[in-house]
């Protein structure tokens, strides 16, 4: 039958798909593994943010230094996010706080924004607990790594 | 194991041809490699092989073909940063053949 109408394809409907990092970045393959998935998924055109909490707010620390324990410093991955239009990196302000650590302890992570003629503007957003629950509450998946 | 063979060294690379250890890359290794991909490399060739070596430095990430496009249109200009003149310089997938070319790993979210 030629006015057969293919079935509507979901292409367009776009998630917000969060990544919830809870671990140290060595030690355990998950934070490796957490930012693998989020360079690939990154294809599909999601809406796509990172959340960092308990132990998970080490993987955004400045000057990283792995040659002591033979693992690749995939730190410097985290600063080529905004080139897969990856710009919501959320870190919970009372999971540094326990950890005696201030945003200035974190690395600096930007993108540019194509709508204002590619101005730097930074990823990592400090939000207390409350708001990354609300935050949470707002997406579509979370994956917990 | 397999490996390259360049002036009796051996460099041992993975079952698509990736360079086993990233060290091992120099010049000659990469023309070598080029060859096995039935590239001749020109000067346009060696500046996408350049462009993702730094990259890889800065970033620690072989990029997907999307991000190569953007990143490479940021530095060189729309004419490079563009996906037909890059596959016209490395016709089985610019990111794959050029990353095995600059002694990188398979870009990540490369099937």
């Amino acid at each position: 039958m030629a006015d057969v109408k293919p079935p509507e394809i979901a292409s367009n409907i776009k998630k917000k798909l969060m990544y919830v990092n809870r671990k140290a970045p060595y030690g355990t393959i998950y934070a490796l593994e957490s930012l693998e998935v989020v360079l690939i998924s990154a294809a599909f055109e999601q809406d796509v943010s990172l959340a960092f909490l308990d132990d998970g707010v080490y993987q955004l620390m400045k000057g990283q230094n792995t040659s002591g324990i033979g693992m690749k410093n995939f730190s410097p991955t985290f600063k080529a996010l905004g080139d897969y239009e990856i710009k919501k990196l959320y870190v919970e302000k009372e999971s540094l706080d326990e950890r005696g650590l201030k945003p200035d302890d974190l690395m600096e992570i930007s993108y540019e924004d194509e709508d204002e003629g590619f101005a730097k503007k930074p990823s990592v957003r400090i939000v207390n607990r409350s708001e990354l629950t609300q935050i949470m509450a707002q997406q579509d998946v979370l994956l917990n790594f | 194991m397999d490996a390259y063979v360049l002036d009796s060294h051996t460099y041992e690379h993975d079952e698509e041809g990736y360079l086993k250890n990233l060290a091992d890359w120099n010049k000659e290794l990469a023309q070598l490699i080029a060859k096995d991909e039935k590239i001749e490399l020109t000067p346009e060739h060696w500046e996408v092989v350049n462009f993702l070596r730094d990259y890889y430095e800065e970033y620690q990430v072989a990029p997907a073909i999307r991000i190569l496009v953007k990143a490479m249109k940021k530095t060189f200009g729309p004419e490079k940063g563009d996906q037909k003149y890059l596959y016209q310089l490395f016709p089985y997938g610019p990111a794959k053949q050029a990353c095995k070319i600059a002694g990188l790993p398979k870009p990540t979210g490369c099937v």
